[in-house]
């Protein structure tokens, strides 16, 4: 398969601060490569470096088949770029804002309108595409900026937490318009620290943490990576934690990881069904009814957490002690769980 | 080329449009600056004693241009702050367009509008007394020579702002500058009445050399000279002044604005 995106050994230092250590990615034609990692990772010097807005210090890449460091005008032209923040021109109509982008592109005066009216109505926008963007709401604002990176058709795509600060129904109208560009056959650099979003939109992972690729692969090749599936079992009553966990840890070689807060227990599950009823009946001998008896596999947060020792939204730096975290068991968040009732 | 002009044409476009969809900022640039005119020329004018026949009405117009035409330092530099912060630098960066048309848009659309400024300004001044003296000529020199300041100034501005990244530190750094430009020269004030180190600082003042350059031009009276060099010749001087500063100030522009990242 064609490659678009290749980075090897990408390197960039603010004075004593390491902001990349030898990054390399590589970006089949077509594909979707989530970056995952926390604040200050490096994943948006990566996106700025490959966007060709900043010079690394070293290493080399290649973006739409074009050296970054000997063809940047030509990189330019086959790519585009949606930051992190929305970079529209406020005092301008979405429409004029499309339009320039097109002016600027030289696709002449009418082609330019004839681009941006087309864009407009593929986002969402035609009704309000000529009020200022000024008044537009966070995701029409997301929506915009992604239409502006899109007006010369290009064939690579940078999203530069495309999704940071939007209400759940902007971010999926959001995912909806970067599938149907997929679908059309744009590679996409998506940066996220939204572990379900890189689930639903990557086909392949890059977890970056303190400026090096810690771990890359499929979303399911990374879940699997960090331990399959685990038994959960939550109970009414915090004192039945001690006698649910002795039932557990009965059916795995692993002790069983007990969480007051949400009054559950939970133990890698190895020995498949048989464990399960296994565990069924030992709560039954003991006379517990959990209150939730789920298999649970695990989620991005659990591979980012085992990674990297802290969570995807914590801000790069651990709240509390990695090894505390993980003696909490599997944090909760906002992320759908699979749970399954057994 | 050709697309470098009508790239830095199409961005400019975009300032002259913020313009129409906000007139308020045309009363901005418009009302303030009339308002000196009328407040230096009227109120002031009647207590100040200036060398000449024409009086305070005369001799502080040209000040009053050339103060105006170093506010442009805060209005470039905040401008392209404002585009850095808001990602729009970014977004021009990535696109094929030669790299110097989005700063050539900008400081070429601030001096569209400071063109405007002025004019009104010449306006109401012409309303309340004030003339020029010397044919059409030598009154366009004095403009265009107050313009090219202007316009250096908005390249002054460009790389503060791309080198401070902030709108509150470019505000109170483009203001100190300001302040002693404007008020250690001549705009205002004779500079015969002053000590004479301070007199010599306020002589050699480029804004001094602009204006008395434009004085010199409009054909309105100035009064006696120390002897000072830019101020025997101050249409030479100015001119070289203001173009070294443009020879220095564009390229360590464009280089800040390669570099160029917001700050967050």
């Amino acid at each position: 398969m064609e490659t678009a995106i290749t980075a090897e050994g990408l390197r960039k230092s603010y004075g004593d601060h390491h902001a990349l250590k030898g990054i390399d990615l590589t970006v089949p034609a077509g594909t979707v490569l989530g970056v995952l990692g926390p604040n200050g990772a490096g994943k948006t010097t990566t996106v700025r470096i490959l966007a060709t807005l900043l010079q690394p210090d070293g290493g080399r890449a290649t973006v739409a088949g074009y050296d970054l460091a000997k063809q940047p005008v030509e990189v330019r032209r086959n790519i585009g770029l949606t930051g992190q923040y929305a970079a529209v021109d406020e005092r301008l109509t979405g429409r004029e804002n499309i339009e320039l982008i097109g002016v600027l592109l030289h696709l002449g005066r009418r082609a330019a309108k004839a681009r941006a009216a087309e864009l407009l109505e593929q986002f969402g926008l035609t009704d309000a595409g000529d009020r200022m963007a000024k008044t537009y709401s966070g995701g029409m604002r997301r929506r915009l900026d992604l239409a502006a990176s899109l007006v010369a058709r290009p064939p690579v795509l940078f999203l530069d937490e495309p999704t940071t600060g939007l209400d759940l129904t902007s971010r999926l109208a959001l995912w909806d318009t970067i599938r149907d560009q997929v679908r059309n056959g744009t590679t996409v650099l998506l940066t996220t620290q939204y572990l379900e979003e890189a689930d639903q939109l990557a086909d392949r992972l890059a977890v970056i943490d303190k400026g090096t690729v810690i771990a890359d692969g499929t979303p399911d090749e990374l879940k699997r990576k960090v331990g399959g599936e685990r038994l959960e079992v939550a109970v009414a009553d915090p004192a039945d934690l001690a006698a649910t966990a002795r039932a557990l840890a009965a059916v795995s070689p692993v002790d069983p990881v007990v969480d007051e807060e949400t009054r559950s227990v939970s133990v890698p599950l190895t020995g498949g069904v048989a464990a399960l009823s296994a565990a069924a009946a030992g709560l039954d001998e003991l006379g517990i009814e959990p209150e939730d008896f789920a298999v649970r596999r695990s989620s991005l947060d659990d591979v980012f957490l085992a990674l990297t020792g802290h969570t995807g939204a914590s801000d790069g730096q651990p709240e509390t002690d990695p090894t505390e975290q993980q003696k909490s068991g599997p944090r909760k968040s906002a992320q759908t769980k699979e749970k399954e009732p057994a | 080329m050709t697309e470098a002009i009508s790239d830095s044409l199409a961005l400019a476009g975009r300032q002259m449009r913020h313009i129409r969809r906000m007139p308020e900022q045309l009363l901005g640039i418009t009302v303030m600056p009339i308002a000196f005119v009328v407040v230096f020329g009227y109120l002031f004018g009647s207590a100040m004693q200036v060398p000449g026949e024409g009086g305070y009405k005369e001799y502080i117009m040209a000040g009053i241009f050339a103060q105006v035409m170093l506010a442009n330092i805060t209005t470039t530099a905040v401008g392209v702050v404002n585009d850095l912060n808001n990602g729009l630098v970014d977004r021009f960066r990535a696109l094929p367009i030669a790299r110097s048309s989005v700063l050539i848009g900008r400081t070429g659309a601030d001096a569209v509008l400071v063109t405007w400024t002025c004019a009104m300004m010449a306006l109401v001044g012409y309303l309340i007394g004030w003339r020029a003296h010397n044919g059409v000529l030598q009154t366009l020199g004095g403009f265009g020579l107050l313009l090219l300041m202007g316009f250096a100034m908005s390249w002054l501005g460009a790389l503060i702002g791309l080198t401070l990244r902030n709108v509150e530190t470019v505000s109170a750094l483009s203001g100190i500058i300001m302040m002693p430009l404007a008020f250690l020269s001549n705009a205002f004030v004779p500079l015969d009445g002053l000590p004479g180190w301070l007199r010599t600082i306020a002589e050699w003042n480029p804004v001094s050399a602009v204006v008395s350059a434009s004085r010199q031009l409009f054909g309105n009276e100035q009064g006696a000279t120390s002897g000072a060099l830019p101020a025997e010749h101050p249409v030479a001087a100015s001119l070289i002044v203001l173009v070294v500063l443009l020879a220095v100030v564009v390229p360590l522009a464009g280089r800040a604005y390669e570099k160029a990242a917001a700050q967050r």
